[in-house]
């Protein structure tokens, strides 16, 4: 199924069998689910058709066109971004039966409970253990700077199951239900304030084996695909000219030639092009992608998007000057969605600080960058074949 | 050369600043009150101004002052900056004591002076904080208040400091005869004030309406713009102090949580690309130190290079400070973003340090004009 015109003739048959104007929201997202029109590139039954990647923007423009409701990604990113593809490439047929669907509509939110306060860069050093006890294991641990756990349904989980192997071998990859007895979510304010991350306590949280994801002591490997994913997700959406930040600053600029200085002047064009930049080498990724010939450009698609939200962001705060002092609210809330770009400038500035930690830091995507795309040597290491239970920690 | 290093006697104050802020200002004291009403605690700030005597630091003997100068104010900033401490310092004892300080002679202008330098009163000066020096004279006089013949001033400014503990105002107005430089009471009637959302939450701003409020003048064409001018440029060279402090704060404690955080089995300090980045950052922290101490002694001196020095510590520091607490909040990686962990109240004032009394780019644009290095013409 590689044809859009034929794309196009099943998104209208949707669009006729369910008029998005008369329809239920979740009806049609239930509906279009169905019609493998979710993730055209997912497999039959599975919200997709097998078709190529680059084809769901055919789907898209038409829907969008017609007005039809959208799954509200930005509730969600979690669940769409990572989860996902991690299930659908691990999953049994049962854990996809039951996940994809309402992950998709988002009926059900998903996080991620990987990073614990002694492990963030370094997430296979993970303490969080689960032992088995028959079809169950029993889970405790503290996991840290979790989004969204407050809104979540369920949640992606690594957990030591042998802490006799190394640190990158005895690590398993579950589906933990956060409504499970044992779960505690805390709110940890942000630097925005507010706390759109948590802290989870895991205590003798009992997941079923079958909501294992993948062998035992498969998690790490397993984890990469979250990882590299999620910074898919987080740097490398298609995107028109001047979206995001630098639009935002675009806009004021426009709008407002009171502000303008020479300095800023030069800053903001070069913020532009580097914006116009990453947004075509994105497009030069996904033309290589569906050429069949992936190139290693994504490993920096985050890091250039972190880098040119923080850069934009901090350059719009000076721009405003006076207005730049001021802050739209400090109101500890807990958000449903998290949007880099909405509200006010310095909400924007601080959240942007988030852009360069969570999913990777950029100083270890530099690493990942140096090792695997420039094939330099690694750091030396000592923790790599110790058992995890002798690592100092 | 004005003398570019600490005396025995900035130490001391330096030390004594440095213990009362730790005893009384610690960073929880700081975070929880910042969203109060009371974001800044009066009884510190009296301990501070009157008994420390960091009020009365530039003010002449004379006039009821300590009679040293600039520099030793320039080491409180320090302090102030590394505690990311919530006074009205800036406000009263460097813009409004700046101001009045210019007007000497005049007897309303001393006796309020003494009284700031006293710490018993205290009072800020009435301009949006972002204002740069050379815009009084720039740009004109600042005119967004106007004075009728009764001396009644009318008309609004916004996101001025350190209005929420100040019982006077010094507002620039714009009379029938010219500008002029008036004292308005806190408690005056047809005087509102208006918080605002800040983003430095140690440093709130608030917008002020004058509808017919009684004020006493304190100066007028002759002598108003340059108290203001005078006022506006001392408070953007010693902020170069502030920022430098807040520079300094962001990497020690950014080294010595690298020194104890072990990731890979490893502590961070280690890594080498951690290293060169501190490395870096201490490079222009070492160069924020020798500029703000030249802006600060040029002033201190009536050296008719402070303008320059001014232009270099202001733009230098305000883009150091920013970029010192950036690299805190990233290298402590996800505490870092944290409400909890001090790093964003400096984050924060940093970002608003560069806004306030003109940005680097708008004193890099100054520095040009004051070395000759003029701007390329505009090509057809
Ligand atoms: C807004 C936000 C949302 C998040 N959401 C989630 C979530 O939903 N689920 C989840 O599991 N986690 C989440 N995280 C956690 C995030 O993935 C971690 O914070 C991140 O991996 C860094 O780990 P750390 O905080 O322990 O920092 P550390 O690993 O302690 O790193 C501290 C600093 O050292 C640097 N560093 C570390 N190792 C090296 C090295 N080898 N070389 C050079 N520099 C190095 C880091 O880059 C960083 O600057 C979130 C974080 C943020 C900020």
């Amino acid at each position: 199924m590689t044809d859009p015109d034929e794309l196009r003739r099943r998104t209208r048959a949707l669009l006729d069998a369910h008029d998005p104007t008369g329809t239920d929201r979740l009806d049609f997202l239930r509906a279009r689910y169905d019609a493998g029109l979710a993730w055209v590139h997912f497999p039959h039954g599975h919200g997709g058709l097998g078709a190529p990647r680059a084809l769901q923007a055919v789907v898209d423009t038409e829907l969008a066109a017609a007005g039809a409701p959208d799954n509200d990604p930005g509730r969600n990113g979690i669940g769409l971004g990572m989860a996902a593809p991690t299930i659908l490439r691990y999953g049994t047929e049962e854990q996809k039966e039951r996940f994809l669907r309402p992950l998709w509509t988002g009926e059900e939110v998903w996080c991620q409970l990987f990073s614990e306060p002694g492990a963030g860069s370094d997430l296979a050093a993970l303490a969080t253990r689960a032992v088995r006890d028959g079809d169950t294991w029993v889970v405790d641990g503290q996991k840290v700077w979790t989004s969204s756990a407050h809104n979540a349904r369920w949640a992606i989980l690594i957990a030591r199951t042998d802490p006799d192997l190394p640190k990158h071998r005895g690590i398993t990859y579950f589906v933990c239900d956060m409504t499970d007895p044992g779960v505690e979510v805390r709110p940890l304010r942000q630097i925005t304030g507010e706390a759109e991350f948590n802290e989870v306590f895991l205590t003798g949280v009992r997941v079923p084996d079958a909501h294992r994801l993948g062998g035992v002591g498969e998690g790490w490997k397993i984890a990469q695909t979250t990882l590299n994913n999620e910074r898919v997700a987080i740097g490398g959406q298609r995107a028109p000219r001047e979206a995001g930040m630098v639009g935002k600053v675009a806009t004021t600029w426009r709008e407002r030639p009171e502000l303008r200085t020479h300095g800023l002047h030069r800053r903001l064009l070069s913020g532009w092009v580097g914006a116009e930049v990453a947004r075509l080498t994105g497009e030069r990724l996904r033309q290589q992608l569906t050429a069949g010939h992936p190139g290693p450009e994504g490993a920096g698609t985050k890091l250039a998007f972190a880098r040119l939200a923080q850069e934009l962001s901090g350059l719009e705060v000076e721009l405003l000057g006076e207005e730049g002092l001021s802050y739209d609210d400090w109101s500890m809330r807990r958000p449903e969605t998290v949007d880099f770009t909405g509200r006010e400038a310095g909400y924007r500035y601080l959240r942007a600080k988030g852009n360069s930690i969570e999913g990777g830091t950029s100083e270890i995507l530099r690493n990942i960058i140096a090792e695997r795309v420039l094939g330099l040597p690694a750091e030396a290491r000592t923790d790599k074949d110790v058992p995890w239970k002798e690592l100092a920690r | 050369m004005t003398d570019l290093l600490y005396s025995e006697i900035e130490e001391e104050l330096r030390s004594s600043v440095r213990a009362l802020l730790a005893d009384r200002s610690p960073h929880q004291a700081v975070l929880a009150r910042c969203e109060t009403a009371e974001p800044y605690d009066r009884k510190l700030w009296r301990t501070l101004a009157r008994d420390l005597g960091a009020a009365s630091l530039a003010v002449p003997e004379e006039t009821g002052g300590a009679g040293a100068s600039v520099r030793e104010v320039a080491v409180v900033l320090e302090e102030l900056g590394r505690a990311a401490a919530p006074t009205p310092y800036l406000g009263s004892s460097v813009l409004a004591g700046t101001a009045l300080l210019a007007l000497s002679g005049d007897e309303g202008a001393d006796e309020l002076l003494a009284a700031l330098a006293s710490g018993e009163r205290t009072a800020t000066l009435a301009v949006p904080l972002s204002t740069a020096p050379g815009t009084p004279r720039g740009a004109g006089f600042p005119a967004a208040v106007r004075a009728d013949s009764a001396g009644t001033l009318t008309g609004t400014v916004t996101s001025v400091a350190d209005v929420g503990t100040a019982d006077v105002l010094l507002v620039p107005a714009e009379g029938r005869d010219g500008p002029g430089l008036y004292a308005v009471e806190i408690s005056a009637a047809a005087l509102t004030v208006a918080p605002r959302t800040s983003l430095d939450l140690t440093r709130p701003l608030f917008d002020i309406a004058l509808t017919g409020t009684a004020a006493r003048r304190l100066a007028g064409p002759d002598r108003a713009p340059a108290a203001l001018e005078r006022a506006v440029l001392t408070g953007a060279g010693l902020l170069a102090s502030e920022q430098l402090g807040l520079a300094e704060w962001c990497l020690e404690s950014t080294v010595a949580y690298l020194r104890e955080r072990r990731q890979f089995g490893r502590t961070l300090g280690s890594f080498q690309a951690l290293k060169h980045r501190l490395a870096d950052l201490w490079l222009d922290v070492v160069g924020a130190r020798a500029a703000a101490r030249y802006a600060a002694g040029t002033l201190a001196d009536g050296d008719p290079d402070a303008p320059v020095a001014v232009a270099v510590a202001a733009s230098h520091c305000g883009d150091l400070a920013v970029r010192a607490a950036e690299e805190c909040v990233q290298l402590h990686g996800g505490i870092g973003m944290t409400w909890e962990h001090p790093a964003h109240l400096y984050l924060k004032r940093a970002k608003a340090d560069q806004i306030a009394l003109g940005t680097p780019d708008r004193h890099r644009t100054a520095l040009a004009g004051l070395v000759d290095l003029p701007e390329p013409a505009p090509t057809a």
